[in-house]
Order: structure tokens, then C-alpha cells, then sequence
């Protein structure tokens, strides 16, 4: 069993669990939460060097292996990665290690970070599983962690935010349960084949066009409210404002994830014809996500908000381009998972940063940052830029493939829409330069202000990391692309006759 | 009569000879070895408990004509039901040994064997006559049982409640037999069954079966038959409370399962399919919707498990093997869920006598451990992962998708928006221990009986391990 490689991405975190629970002093806890997350990048470097090896083999999946569970029901661990697993595993471990040093200062270090690791382990666990029912439990198993992390750790209107953010998201797995069961009984054409591993499912291809009907928008809305689609993203502003930053940077640049992903993975992957014939129904919701999380953000004051609403905007982006099916589109919506995912964590360390100084997070309050802490307001500026798509770094790379990729298709629906969802651009550098204009270049508002530190040694490295990622995804764009759509067999679209 | 059919009830006859031995130390035994009465009787009851788990306990075999049959499914559920009540009475030490109690501390521990050996009963039987007498010998020493805090005036009035509704429920049940005998002609669940096939009896039998349904839901406090059980619940020593709602609740649903199964196996599609799912969307839903008022924790647990007895019949209802051995795990889940619960009120109760949902505000603050496992059952309970509730409910969900019809998938697809219901109110508790910190904290650190920690950490390991460990329910699906 420990041969795979890919059970590593939950034996650590795992370990790390122990580590906590056993130190003693915070210093213990930031050395086995540092260690810890350094190995998992580590490790997610390793596993895209051999995966990038490997994958010419013709197989959908890499490092495949399954071990049976609960036998009677064939529940297998299954796990085995592609390209868009590996991107995603990275993005994890990335956002874990710079949550960690994020979180320096943390009251209540040791729970905080039990809670923390319990959430990572989800993670890692959900982008490792191809067996739906593992997939399913490290799915809840990432979500319950964030009750208590809002809940104890967080600011302002918390009960209310963390209650509301765990239910809603509670109640998309309702329906993706439901969803995830029928899909299991539909596996196969007998029963005693039924299987929950996605790659057999594919194979079988038995699951008949009636009950994908039913099946993919239980799936796709059980995940979807993970994705922030409208209407079920309210959790997210609230959750996001309330959350401390570590929290809101896993949860907005990890979590989110979780919900775009397992739309593919399982609602499109598993149920193409649906996917391609209901597929109209969720671009209209999610198209209205992008639109609309990019004007909320405009009205808004408090930074969190602001940044909470363009995720809402972002990750609705993510979503509409999985539903163009087709690979330009899709490609483009994972490059958008990474770039978000980096982006935003990059923002809400930032956000945690000025808001630990200040003690506010109104930008009314707020003014002439650059000149107090020039360090935090030139990365909140490299920030700003990404989100708004400035080319060089991920966004531009992320937002164009998705509409170049959108506007393939001839119909005037698709196209409608994707004009509609490009007009987002323009708003996002509304709200963008609005911030830095108000809040990094304006006069002083505070004289307190004044004598206020700039960043820490971990603040920095923290935040360089993000950086750094976000440029690397904007500079080498053909190098993720390539690792991406490379996953987009031909097996799996050919029922969408796609390109 | 060949007398040798009584060594077919094997664990019936394990269990008299424990309940002989206590009330026969507690009768002679000089006053100061009294004093470890409970702590004998534990003892005595882990070493029959392990004794069940003897494989040729599992042979399958009837006695008396078929009146009686034991199987492997049988024994399981008997030993499941020994698991929660040995935790039940190691957590109930303290309390039978405190100053109020300690003079009855021997009568506590029959009654509760005595009870135990009803349910046996209840669960073997394939006759209703058998089975009246189980249910019988199992509700009367309850409401005694019920009224054992002779201090307390909620005591007597929730026994007063209790007595009067077993004997309303048995009542009704019984109407319920007598009309299915004038209709069948027999009581043997068989012959039942064949006759049932056999004739047309039109709406009559679906009358007698509602009785009989009605009877036993009201052991099960399936809504709305339940309204006694809030009153109860909290009226009763919270160690009797915790063995109503989960001991006393997976007999009566072991024994409804095999009821509806066995002798009105024919009549599924035409009658309690149906009645049950109305009966199952009310109790889950209802359960519900009242759980998120109660502030009293005892009430709250009340609720929720009479919500939780909803679930338990999605594997009813499933009818099939896998609803079966959904039901048993999910009985087996539940009874350390739940006594995790009760075993840190009952803590709780016992050093400060305190059970609002409010004195629970800062627990894990003053009392980490304590806050810790009650947050685990509560997870548990709403079937968070990795706990053991997750598994449980996933796998009577999936039981219950088996059996196909759309129907059941619109029941399922209800009870799983009320899983979200129920995680709110389970939340609030997780919310008042870990979250409201900052006011006072009602609850001062202490440190809890020994006997208290065992049981809890009995029921913790169980949450964590029945989960993960397939090979228990590997195996309750063989035998189902």
C-alpha cells in the first residue's frame, strides 16, 4: 500500500496531525506545520516530474492502484491522478505552506492547526481519489474543519457566517449524495459489477440518458455550491469576510476548488451526454455568477468583501468554462483554478496582513498604504494586476484561454454569453483600481497609520511564494496548458463529438 | 416436551444466570460488599457479552415449535445490543453508588437485566405471543426503572407518562393481533405469512397491521406516536435515558424489522411500504423541527433521537439484506454515538447537576476532554466523516436506494435535506462549548469517576473504529 506514491498526500498530513497534537510550544507546532508542508510540495514536485514522465502511456490516469474497503458494497480507495490532479495537488500544498506562515501569531496554536491540517487532509485526499464514494467522505471531511475554524478564530459577525457557510455547503452534499448513490447504482448493467471508481464507471458507460438527467444536476448543484454558482453563493462573502486568513486563504484558493473540480470529475466525466444537454441550464446561473460577483464587488467597502464577491466572480468564470465543453474552454478553467487559487490566497494573506496592523478592513479608513508599508501595498498592487488580467502574470493566461476557447463555439448562445461573462474583465479593474486607489495611494486617512510596521520575514516569504507562483503560471503558460489539456483524452469527450 | 429445547437459547439462559447472581450477591452479601455491586455486575455482564461473540452461538435453530429461532443475524444484534448495555451500566457506577441511590443500587442492575432479557425475547420471537411477553417484560421494569430518582418530582411524572403509554401502545398492538388472528387463524409469523398470500382479506389485514405498526411505533417513539418521549427523556435518571433511547430502541427496531419481514413480508407493496414512508418523512422531519427548540439537553437528545429512529427505518423499508445489516451497524453506530452524549450529561449531571444547553457554554475551556467527546458524538450523530454516523447513514442511505423505485429516492433525497437540519442543531452544542467562550463558564473543571472516563472512552474508540474498520460491517452483511 505504501508504495504508491499518492498515499502520501494523506499520510502526511496525517503525521502532521500527530505532530501537533503531541507538541508542546508554538515553535514546535510552526516547525512540524512548516516541515509538514514543505514535504507535501515537496512531494507534488516529485509527483509532476514523474507524472510528466509517465503519462505517454496511454493511460487516462497515472500511479492507478485500489484497495478494497468495504467489500460487499465495492468500496475501494482507489486513487490515480492526471495532469488536472497533479495542478491541483500542487496549488494545495502551495497555499498550505504559505496558510502556515500566514498563520505565525495564531492564538490557540494548537487547535487552530489540528483543525487547519484536518482540512488539508480532505483536500489532499479529494484530488487523489478516483473512488467516489473516498472522494466523497474527504469532500465532508475538508468542509466540517471550517465551522470551528470561523467559528473560534474568526471576526466579525462569525456565528452567523460560519453556521451559514457550513449548512449551505452541508446541503450541496445532501444533493451530491443522492447523486453520488444513484450514480452507483447505474455503474454497471449487473449488479454484482457495480463500482463507485470513476475510471470503471467511464468504461462501463452504462449510466442511461434518463438518469444522467437527474444525476448530473444533483452532482453538478452538490459540488456547484462549492463553486460559489449563483444562487447558491451567498456563503461565501460572509464566510470568507468572518474567516481568519489562513482560512479564507485555503478556503478561497483550495476548497473552492474542490467544488470546480468535482463538477468535472464527476457531473461532466461521468455524464457527458446530461452535461452536453442540460449544460445551457447552469452556463445562464453561472454566467449570472460572474457578472454579478464583479458588480457586488464594486460596492462594496470592506476589503474581504470586496475580494469574497471577485472570488464568487472568478470561480463562477471556472465553472462557465467547464461547461462549454470543449478543450480550449476547459483548459482554460483549470489554468483559472491555479491562477485564482494562488491569486486570491495571495490577496486574503494580504488582507489578513493590513487587517493585523490596522485593525480595520474598511478602505474608507484606510489610505496611503504605499507610503507606510510599501512591501505589503507593491504586492497588493502585483495582486491587483493579476486579478484584473494583466498579461505576464496567471490571470491574463487563465481568462483568455477560457473566452477564446468559449467564443469557438458558433452559436449565438454561447457566444452571447461569453461576451456577456468577458465584460466581467472590465469591472474587476473597476474594483481593483478602486482599492489601490483608495487604499494604497490615497492621503493618509489615520495618523496611527503612520508608525505601522511593514511586512515580517514570514510575511514575506509567504507572500514572495504566492508571487512567484502567480508569475510562473503568467510566464510559462504553454507548460500548464500542455500538462492540462493533455488530460483531455479523446475517450472521454468522443460523446461530445469534441475537439 | 423435550426440555433439552431450552439450551438452544443460549444467551437467554447466559443472561438469567447473570441476573440470578447479582440479585443473589445483592441479597446475601454483607452491606459493605454491596458496595461493589456494580462494579460486579459489569464484570459479570463483559464476560457474557464475550461469551456471545462465541461463533457456534451463531448456529441457526428454533425451539418450541418455531416459536423461538436464533441465527447469526440474531446473536448479532443480541451482542450489539450487550456492547451499549455494558456501557450503559459501567457509566451508571457512579451514579448507582451516590448517596440517593446507593440503598437501590442492586434493584437498578436486575431491573435493567431483566429488561434486556425482554428484548432477547422480542428479538427471537417468531410468535406474537412470545413476543407480546418480551415486549411486556421489557416496558414494566423500564417505568420502574423511569421513577428511580424517588427524590425528583419529574422522575415520577415521567414514569406515570411512560406506564401509561406502554400500556396504550400494548393495547393497541394487541388489538391489532387479535384482529390478524381472526383473520390468519395462527400467531407463528409464517403461518401468518402464508395465510396473508393465501386470500384475499382485503382492507381488514391492512387495518390489524396498522394497529400492530402503531403499537410497536410507539416503542420506537416513531412520530406521532412519540409525544411521550421528551417527557420522559427528561424526566428519567439520565442513565435510564440513555438505555431507553438506544437499547430499548434497537430491540423494538430489530424486532419491528422482523415483524414487517417476516409476517407481513407479502403485504409489502400493498400496505406498510407505504405506511412507513409517511411514518418515516414525519418522524425524521418532526424530530427535526423540534430539536432545533429544546434548550434542556436531555429533551434536545430526545429529539433527535427520535429523528434518528427515522433512519434507522430507511433500513426497514429497504427490505432487503442490505437494509438489514444497514439497520444493525447503524444500531451499532448510534448506541455509541449516543451514549457518548449521555455519558458526558450524565458526567456533567452527577458533579454539578446542571443540563441546560446554555451551562454548556465554555465546556472546553474548563473541561476539554468532556467538550471533546460530546463534539465527537455530535459529529457522529450527524454522520460527519471519519466518524462512524457518516458510514452509517451513507450505507442505510445506499441500502435503501437499492430497493429502486423512484419513490425512495425522493425519501431519501428528504431525509438527506434533513441530515442538514440536524447538523445545525447538533452544531449549536458544538457552538456553546467551543465557540461561546468568552462569558462565564457554568461548568467548573472537575475531574469525572473513573468508571465515567471508561465508558467514555469506550464510546469514542467506537466512533472513530466502527467507521474505518469495514470488516465489522463486512460482516453484518454476511449475515444479514
Amino acid at each position: 500500500m505504501f508504495s504508491n506514491i499518492l498515499i502520501y498526500f494523506v499520510v502526511i498530513p496525517l503525521l502532521m496531525l500527530a505532530g501537533v497534537a503531541l507538541s508542546r510550544n508554538i515553535k514546535q507546532i510552526r516547525a512540524v506545520a512548516v516541515v509538514g508542508s514543505l514535504a507535501l510540495t515537496t512531494l507534488s514536485v516529485y509527483l509532476l516530474c514523474s507524472y510528466l514522465a509517465l503519462r505517454g502511456n496511454g493511460e487516462a490516469m497515472q500511479f492507478v492502484e485500489k484497495w478494497d474497503w468495504f467489500k460487499p458494497l465495492h468500496i475501494q480507495l482507489a486513487v490515480g491522478v492526471d495532469g488536472i490532479s497533479v495542478a491541483m495537488l500542487i496549488l494545495s500544498s502551495i497555499i498550505l505552506l504559505t496558510g502556515s506562515f500566514a498563520s505565525w501569531k495564531i492564538e490557540q496554536p494548537k487547535a487552530f492547526f489540528l483543525w487547519l491540517i484536518l482540512l488539508s487532509t480532505g483536500v489532499f485526499g479529494f484530488f487523489i481519489s478516483v473512488d467516489l464514494f473516498t472522494m466523497f467522505m474527504f469532500y465532508e471531511v475538508a468542509l466540517i474543519p471550517m465551522y470551528l475554524l470561523i467559528g473560534v478564530w474568526g471576526s466579525g459577525n462569525k456565528n452567523y457566517s460560519a453556521m451559514k457557510l457550513t449548512l449551505m455547503l452541508m446541503g450541496g452534499s445532501a444533493f451530491l449524495m443522492l447523486g453520488l448513490i444513484g450514480i452507483y447504482y447505474h455503474s454497471a448493467a449487473n449488479p454484482a459489477d457495480y463500482t463507485w471508481n470513476i475510471l470503471e464507471i467511464v468504461k462501463n458507460g452504462s449510466i442511461s440518458k434518463g438518469w444522467q438527467y437527474f444525476l448530473f444536476p444533483m452532482t453538478f448543484v452538490g459540488f456547484g455550491v462549492l463553486g460559489a454558482m449563483f444562487p447558491f453563493h451567498t456563503w461565501s462573502p460572509d464566510g470568507h469576510a468572518s474567516a481568519p486568513t489562513a482560512v479564507s486563504m485555503l478556503h478561497a484558493g483550495v476548497l473552492m476548488k474542490l467544488g470546480g473540480y468535482g463538477c468535472f470529475r464527476v457531473a461532466i466525466y461521468l455524464m457527458p451526454e446530461a452535461a452536453h444537454d442540460l449544460a445551457w441550464i447552469f452556463l445562464i446561473l453561472t454566467g449570472i455568477s460572474v457578472v454579478y460577483g464583479a458588480f457586488s464587488a464594486c460596492v462594496q467597502n470592506d476589503l474581504k468583501y470586496i475580494n469574497a464577491y471577485s472570488s464568487v466572480s472568478h470561480c463562477g468564470l471556472v465553472l462557465f468554462a467547464i461547461l462549454m465543453l470543449n478543450t480550449t474552454a476547459m483548459t482554460g478553467a483549470i489554468m483559472q483554478m491555479l491562477s485564482h487559487g494562488l491569486m486570491t490566497a495571495l490577496f486574503f494573506a494580504l488582507i489578513g496582513m493590513i487587517y493585523g496592523r490596522t485593525h480595520t478592513r474598511d478602505i474608507r479608513l484606510m489610505g496611503g498604504l504605499m507610503k507606510i508599508m510599501p512591501f505589503l501595498a507593491v504586492c497588493y498592487v502585483i495582486a491587483g494586476m493579476a486579478s484584473l488580467g494583466l498579461p505576464g502574470l496567471s490571470g491574463f493566461v487563465a481568462e483568455m484561454t477560457i473566452f477564446v476557447g468559449s467564443f469557438e463555439h458558433a452559436d449565438w448562445f454561447h457566444r452571447a454569453f461569453t461576451i456577456v461573462a468577458c465584460s466581467s474583465i472590465v469591472t474587476t479593474a473597476v474594483y481593483i483600481l478602486r482599492v489601490v486607489g483608495k487604499l494604497l495611494l490615497g492621503p493618509v486617512q489615520d495618523e496611527h497609520h503612520l508608525s505601522l510596521t511593514d511586512a515580517t520575514w514570514w510575511e514575506r516569504t509567504s507572500t514572495v511564494t504566492l508571487i512567484l507562483c502567480v508569475a510562473a503560471i503568467g510566464c510559462f503558460p504553454n507548460f500548464f496548458a500542455d500538462l492540462i489539456k493533455f488530460t483531455f483524452s479523446p475517450q472521454i469527450f468522443s460523446v461530445l463529438g469534441m475537439n | 416436551m423435550d426440555y433439552s429445547q431450552f439450551l438452544i437459547m443460549k444467551q437467554e439462559i447466559g443472561l438469567l444466570i447473570v441476573f440470578l447472581l447479582v440479585f443473589l450477591y445483592d441479597t446475601f452479601a454483607s452491606k459493605k460488599a454491596t458496595g461493589v455491586l456494580p462494579a460486579v455486575t459489569c464484570c459479570l455482564f463483559a464476560i457474557f457479552t464475550a461469551l456471545g461473540f462465541i461463533p457456534c452461538m451463531g448456529i441457526e435453530n428454533d425451539a418450541f415449535e418455531g416459536m423461538y429461532q436464533t441465527s447469526a443475524t440474531v446473536t448479532a444484534i443480541k451482542n450489539i445490543l450487550n456492547v451499549g448495555m455494558l456501557i450503559v451500566m459501567i457509566q451508571s457506577i457512579k451514579w448507582a453508588n451516590s448517596e440517593f441511590q446507593a440503598i437501590r443500587r442492586g434493584e437498578f442492575y436486575e431491573l435493567l437485566l431483566v429488561t434486556l432479557f425482554g428484548m432477547y425475547l422480542m428479538i427471537s420471537s417468531r410468535h406474537f405471543l412470545l413476543f407480546v411477553i418480551g415486549l411486556e417484560t421489557a416496558s414494566l421494569p423500564l417505568a420502574a426503572m423511569v421513577a428511580f430518582n424517588k427524590n425528583r418530582y419529574e422522575s415520577h411524572e415521567a414514569a406515570v407518562k411512560y406506564i401509561l403509554t406502554a400500556c396504550f401502545s400494548s393495547a393497541i398492538f394487541l388489538f391489532g393481533l387479535s384482529l390478524v388472528y381472526g383473520l390468519a387463524g395462527s400467531l407463528y409469523y409464517r403461518e401468518i405469512a402464508m395465510m396473508v398470500t393465501g386470500s384475499g382479506f382485503g382492507a381488514m389485514i391492512i387495518v390489524a397491521l396498522a394497529f400492530v405498526i402503531g403499537g410497536v411505533g410507539f416503542k420506537l417513539s416513531l412520530v406521532p406516536f412519540h409525544l411521550w418521549t421528551a417527557d420522559v427523556y427528561q424526566g428519567a435518571p439520565t442513565n435510564v435515558t440513555s438505555y431507553l433511547s438506544v437499547i430499548s430502541k434497537g430491540a423494538a427496531a430489530f424486532a419491528f424489522l422482523v415483524i414487517l419481514t417476516q409476517a407481513f413480508g407479502t403485504l409489502y407493496s400493498k400496505a406498510w411500504e407505504w405506511m412507513l414512508y409517511g411514518l418515516i418523512i414525519l418522524t425524521i422531519t418532526v424530530g427535526n423541527l423540534f430539536a432545533i427548540r429544546q434548550r434542556n439537553m436531555k429533551r434536545f437528545l430526545a429529539f433527535s433521537s427520535i429523528s434518528q429512529a427515522g433512519y434507522i427505518m430507511l433500513g426497514v423499508i429497504a427490505d432487503n439484506a442490505m437494509g438489514t445489516s444497514a439497520l444493525m451497524y447503524y444500531i451499532l453506530v448510534y448506541i455509541f454515538s449516543n451514549l457518548a452524549a449521555f455519558g458526558v450529561i450524565g458526567a456533567i449531571e452527577n458533579n454539578c447537576d446542571k443540563g441546560d444547553m446554555t451551562d454548556y457554554n465554555g465546556l472546553s475551556k474548563t473541561n476539554p476532554r468532556l467538550a471533546f467527546t460530546m463534539m465527537l458524538a455530535m459529529f457522529s450523530l450527524a454522520g460527519i466523516p471519519p466518524f462512524a454516523g457518516f458510514f452509517s447513514k451513507f450505507f442505510i442511505f445506499t441500502s435503501a436506494i437499492n430497493q429502486g423505485s423512484t419513490a425512495i429516492y425522493v425519501l431519501v433525497l428528504i431525509a438527506l435535506i434533513n441530515t442538514i437540519i440536524s447538523l445545525y442543531y447538533y452544531l449549536l452544542v458544538v457552538k456553546a462549548m467551543y465557540i461561546n467562550t468568552d462569558g462565564e463558564c457554568p461548568v467548573g473543571t472537575f475531574k469525572s469517576a473513573c468508571s465515567e472516563r471508561l465508558a467514555m472512552w469506550i464510546c469514542v474508540a467506537g466512533i472513530i473504529i466502527i467507521g474505518l474498520a469495514s470488516p465489522i460491517y463486512d460482516y453484518l452483511l454476511t449475515i444479514g
